[in-house]
C-alpha cells in the first residue's frame, strides 16, 4: 500500500510534482465537499434570515448589539485563523514528511479552539449574569441561536483536530488515510470561514 | 524540505494578510477611521468575504482544485457576499 510520503509524485498535494505546474487536487473526500458545501450554504440562509430580522426592528437590533463586547468576537477570529494557519502547515509538514511538526501544529490549533471556547465562556456568562437570554428580544435569539451553531461546529471541529493530531503521529499515512486528514481539516477552516462572517455580522455592521 | 522552508510559503503572508485585516475591521467596527456608519459596515463586510475567499483559496487549497469546485467556492463567496451586501442596503 503506497503512503503519502512515498507517493508524492502521485495526487496526494498540490505541491507534489516537480514539474512545474501543481496538479488539480480535491482536498479530502468528495463526499467530505457535499458536506462543507452543505453547511456553508445554511449558514448562508441563516446569514440572510439574521439580515431580515435585523431590517425589521433596526434601532432594537442596533441598541443590543451596542452591548456586545467586540475585543470577545475578535479575539476569537485572531485565534481560528492561526489555528487555521497552524492546520495547513500540519498538512503541508506530512505531504513534505517533517517528522514531529504535524502533531505539534494540530496541538496547537486544538489549543486555540479551546482558547475560543474559553472566550466564548466568559461571553455567554457574562451575558446570562446581566439577565440577557435568547428571549430577551429577536437580537439576541439570533446572537445565541448563530453562535451556539457555530459553537457546536467549534465543538465537532476539535474532535477532528484530535483525529487529526493522532493520524499524524503515525509512522506513515495510507493516501485513503491522508485524504480523510485533508478532508478533517478543510472542516476545521470552514469553521475559521463561518466566524469570520459572523463576526462582522453580530459585532460590528451597523 | 526543512521547517524554516516549509513557513516560506505564500500561505505564512495570506495568515498575515488575514490578521492584518481583522485588526483593520475591529479598528473600523469601533467607530473609528470611515464616519459614515453604512459605509464603514460594507467595507467591512467586503473585506470579511475577501477574507473567506483567502481561507478557501489558501487554506483549503482550492487553488489547486479542480475548476468546477473552485468555481463553487469562488461563486459562493461572490453570491453570499453580494446578497448580503444588498439586503444590507435596500433595508
Amino acid at each position: 500500500m503506497s503512503t503519502v510520503a512515498e507517493s508524492e509524485a502521485d495526487a496526494t498535494g498540490p505541491e507534489s510534482p516537480a514539474s512545474g505546474k501543481p496538479a488539480k487536487h480535491i482536498p479530502g473526500e468528495e463526499g467530505t465537499w457535499i458536506f462543507i458545501l452543505g453547511d456553508m450554504t445554511v449558514f448562508a440562509l441563516l446569514f440572510g434570515v439574521f439580515i431580515d430580522a435585523r431590517s425589521k426592528h433596526p434601532v432594537l437590533f442596533d441598541h443590543s448589539q451596542a452591548i456586545l463586547n467586540q475585543n470577545y468576537g475578535a479575539i476569537n477570529t485572531l485565534l481560528l485563523l492561526s489555528s487555521s494557519m497552524m492546520v495547513i502547515t500540519g498538512i503541508r509538514a506530512i505531504r513534505h514528511d517533517i517528522r514531529g511538526l504535524a502533531p505539534a501544529m494540530f496541538l496547537g490549533a486544538i489549543g486555540c479552539g479551546l482558547g475560543f471556547a474559553f472566550m466564548k465562556y466568559l461571553e455567554w456568562s457574562e451575558k446570562f449574569s446581566h439577565g440577557i437570554k435568547p428571549a430577551t428580544n429577536d437580537f439576541w435569539m439570533y446572537y445565541f441561536i448563530l453562535t451556539g451553531l457555530h459553537f457546536f461546529h467549534l465543538i465537532l471541529g476539535m474532535l477532528v483536530l484530535t483525529y487529526l493530531f493522532v493520524q499524524s503521529r503515525k509512522p506513515a499515512l495510507t493516501v485513503r488515510q491522508f485524504a480523510f486528514v485533508e478532508g478533517g481539516a478543510c472542516f476545521w477552516h470552514m469553521v475559521d470561514l463561518l466566524w469570520i462572517v459572523l463576526f462582522p455580522l453580530l459585532y460590528l455592521v451597523k | 524540505m526543512t521547517r524554516a522552508a516549509l513557513l516560506r510559503h505564500p500561505v505564512s503572508v495570506v495568515w498575515g494578510i488575514l490578521i492584518a485585516a481583522t485588526l483593520t475591521s475591529w479598528w473600523l467596527g469601533t467607530d473609528h477611521g470611515v464616519s459614515n456608519e453604512q459605509t464603514a459596515s460594507i467595507l467591512i463586510l467586503v473585506v470579511a468575504f475577501i477574507k473567506v475567499r483567502f481561507v478557501g483559496l489558501y487554506f483549503m487549497e482550492l487553488r489547486h482544485a479542480p475548476l468546477p469546485l473552485r468555481m463553487i467556492f469562488e461563486g459562493y463567496c461572490f453570491v453570499v457576499c453580494t446578497t448580503v451586501i444588498l439586503m444590507f442596503v435596500i433595508e
